[in-house]
C-alpha cells in the first residue's frame, strides 16, 4: 500500500531525463488562482489610481469584476481538495508548510547556502505559498467590509480599507517577485506549465527531491518525447479502472498536442 | 516502496516545523488587528511617511495608501464627462435672476483661493489642498435670493448625486464652486470641470461634477444623507467621528 498513491503513481516518463513535478490538478490550481489574483491586481490598480479610473471610465464594471475575481480566489483551492486528485495537492501542501533549519539557511543566504538540502520546494516557494494562503482570506474579509459596509462601524470600515490597501501593495510586490523569478528560471516555469522537468534541472535546484524520483533516467523504450504530463487521475494501483481512454490522450499528447509549444 | 507518509514524500516528509501555518495564522491575526486599530494607526503611518512622500521626486509615493492621497469614489456606473466648452452651471429656484454660466463666465467672476485639509468620512485625510473658484455667496448675490428661501439643493451632472446646504452655511467664506484644486484644473475623476468645495464638512458634501444650484425653502437631504449620513457634516462634530476640524 502506498500512503500517497497519486504521488507515487507510476506514470510512464514522457522521455529521457524528464520527471513529473506537478499533477494536472496542481497546475490547474496554480493557474486558476493566478488568474484570479492577477485580475484583482489589475482591476484593483485601476480603482486605486485616479487618472486610470478616469481613463477606463466604467468604474462600476471594474469594481464588479474586482469583487467577483476576489471572491473566486479560494475556489480553485477548494476544488483541488474536492476530488480524487486531492492527494497530489495535499502532499505538496504538506511539503510547502514545513520548514527545516536548512530552509532558513537557504533563505537567509538568498539561495547560496544549503542548496544541497532543498527538497521539492525551496524556502522562497514556501514563503510565497504561505503568503498567498494568508492574503486570500484577509483580502476577502476586508474587501467584503468595503463592498458591503452597512453592518460595520465606521472605524472598522476605515480599518478594513487600511488593511486591504497595504496587503494589496504587499501582494503586488510578492507576485511581481514570483513572476520575475519564474521567468528567470525556465526549468521551473516549465514544470508549472507542462508538469514535467528535466532531471538535470531537478538535481540542480531540488536535489533532495530529485533523489527520490526513481532511478537516474533510463527512458521507456517505446516512449519518445511524449508531452502528456504526469497524470494524477491514473489509478494508483496500476489497474485499469477509471478512465480507459487515458491511453488515447497520452498518445495524442505524444503526437503534437498544443501543449508541445511549451517545450524547448 | 514506503508505507509511511514521510517516506512516501521522499524528500522531506514531516520533518521541520509548520512555519507555513504560523505565517498564515500570523497574517490573519495582523489583518484582524488592522481592521480594529487601522482607523487610529493610519494617522501615525501617514505622518511617519510624510517626510518621504513630500520630497519624492519619483512620484511613486502617490501609490502609498493613506499618505495624503485622494480616493476616487462615484455613485454611478460611468464617470461623467463634460468639457469646459459644454459646461453649464445653473443657479435657479427661488431667485430673482436665474443664471446659466459657462466655464469662462465662472472664471471671469471674482476668484477666491483656500488651502484646507480634505477629510473623508471614511477616514482618509489629504493635508493642505489648494482650491480656487467662486464663492457660493457671490453666485447667490448675482442671482438674488428671494424671501423665504432657506436651503440649497445641489445637483451633479452624474445624474444621481445631490447635496444640501442651508443658506447660512452656503454664505460662509469657505464654500466654493471650484474649478482648480491641487494646483491644477479639477480633473475629470475629481469632479471637473467644476465641483463644489465645502471647507468645514466631510468630503461627501463637496459634490463633484457640479451642474445646478437650486434655491429652495425646505431641506432636501442629499444622496448620502438619505442613506444615513449626517446632513450637517461638520468635520469632527458629526457622523460619530472626532477628526480635527478642517476650517
Amino acid at each position: 500500500m502506498r500512503a500517497q498513491p497519486a504521488e507515487a503513481a507510476a506514470t510512464p516518463s514522457p522521455g529521457p531525463g524528464l520527471i513529473a513535478r506537478f499533477s494536472r490538478a496542481e497546475r490547474a490550481l496554480h493557474w486558476a488562482t493566478a488568474a484570479a489574483v492577477l485580475t484583482c491586481a489589475v482591476t484593483g490598480f485601476v480603482l486605486y489610481v485616479g487618472p486610470l479610473t478616469a481613463l477606463v471610465g466604467r468604474r462600476t464594471l471594474v469594481k464588479d469584476v474586482h469583487v467577483v475575481a476576489g471572491l473566486a480566489m479560494p475556489v480553485p483551492l477548494a476544488l483541488a481538495y474536492a476530488g480524487r486528485w486531492r492527494d497530489s495537492v495535499r502532499a505538496d501542501v504538506r511539503r510547502l508548510a514545513r520548514w527545516t533549519a536548512a530552509d532558513r539557511r537557504w533563505l537567509v543566504s538568498r539561495g547560496r547556502e544549503a542548496t544541497g538540502e532543498v527538497g521539492k520546494f525551496n524556502a522562497g516557494q514556501k514563503a510565497n505559498s504561505a503568503f498567498v494562503l494568508g492574503m486570500i482570506p484577509i483580502m476577502i474579509v476586508t474587501g467584503s467590509i468595503m463592498r458591503w459596509p452597512d453592518p460595520f462601524a465606521l472605524s472598522y470600515r476605515t480599518g478594513a480599507t487600511f488593511v486591504h490597501d497595504w496587503t494589496a501593495i504587499a501582494t503586488w510586490v510578492v507576485v511581481a517577485g514570483h513572476v520575475l523569478i519564474a521567468l528567470s528560471d525556465p526549468g521551473s516555469l516549465r514544470g508549472m506549465l507542462t508538469g514535467w522537468v528535466t532531471r538535470s534541472w531537478a538535481e540542480r535546484r531540488h536535489p533532495r527531491w530529485a533523489a527520490g524520483q526513481g532511478p537516474p533516467s533510463t527512458p521507456p523504450v517505446s516512449m519518445k518525447r511524449a508531452t502528456a504530463p504526469y497524470d494524477d487521475r491514473r489509478p494508483a494501483h496500476g489497474g485499469t479502472r477509471g478512465r480507459p481512454h487515458r491511453g488515447q490522450e497520452l498518445a495524442q499528447g505524444a503526437r503534437g498536442h498544443p501543449r508541445r509549444r511549451h517545450r524547448r | 516502496m514506503a508505507t509511511q507518509d514521510g517516506n512516501a514524500l521522499g524528500d522531506l516528509g514531516d520533518a521541520g516545523t509548520p512555519i507555513g501555518r504560523r505565517v498564515v495564522l500570523g497574517m490573519l491575526g495582523l489583518g484582524a488587528l488592522g481592521i480594529v486599530v487601522g482607523d487610529r494607526v493610519q494617522g501615525a503611518v501617514e505622518s511617519a511617511l510624510r517626510p518621504v512622500t513630500q520630497n519624492d521626486p519619483t512620484g511613486l509615493s502617490s501609490f502609498v495608501p493613506t499618505a495624503g492621497r485622494f480616493r476616487i469614489y462615484s455613485v454611478t456606473a460611468q464617470l461623467p464627462e463634460r468639457s469646459r466648452d459644454e459646461y453649464r452651471l445653473t443657479v435657479d429656484g427661488l431667485v430673482e435672476r436665474p443664471l446659466t454660466l459657462g466655464f469662462d463666465d465662472l472664471t471671469s467672476m471674482p476668484q477666491s483661493e483656500l488651502v484646507r485639509d480634505f477629510q473623508c468620512v471614511t477616514g482618509w485625510r489629504v493635508p493642505d489642498v489648494r482650491w480656487k473658484g467662486v464663492l457660493l455667496r457671490d453666485l447667490l448675490e448675482e442671482a438674488g435670493v428671494s424671501d423665504g428661501a432657506t436651503h440649497l439643493r445641489i445637483w451633479s451632472f452624474d445624474g444621481a448625486y445631490t447635496e444640501s446646504l442651508t443658506l447660512d452655511q452656503a454664505r460662509r467664506g469657505d464654500m466654493l464652486a471650484a474649478h482648480e484644486m491641487l494646483d491644477g484644473p479639477v480633473s475629470r475623476e475629481q469632479g471637473g470641470p467644476v465641483r463644489l468645495f465645502v471647507g468645514p464638512m466631510y468630503g461627501y458634501k463637496s459634490l463633484k461634477w457640479l451642474e445646478r444650484i437650486e434655491v429652495v425653502d425646505a431641506l432636501h437631504p442629499g444622496y448620502w444623507e438619505v442613506r444615513g449620513y449626517d446632513v450637517d457634516a461638520w468635520v469632527g462634530r458629526s457622523n460619530g467621528r472626532d477628526d480635527e476640524p478642517t476650517s
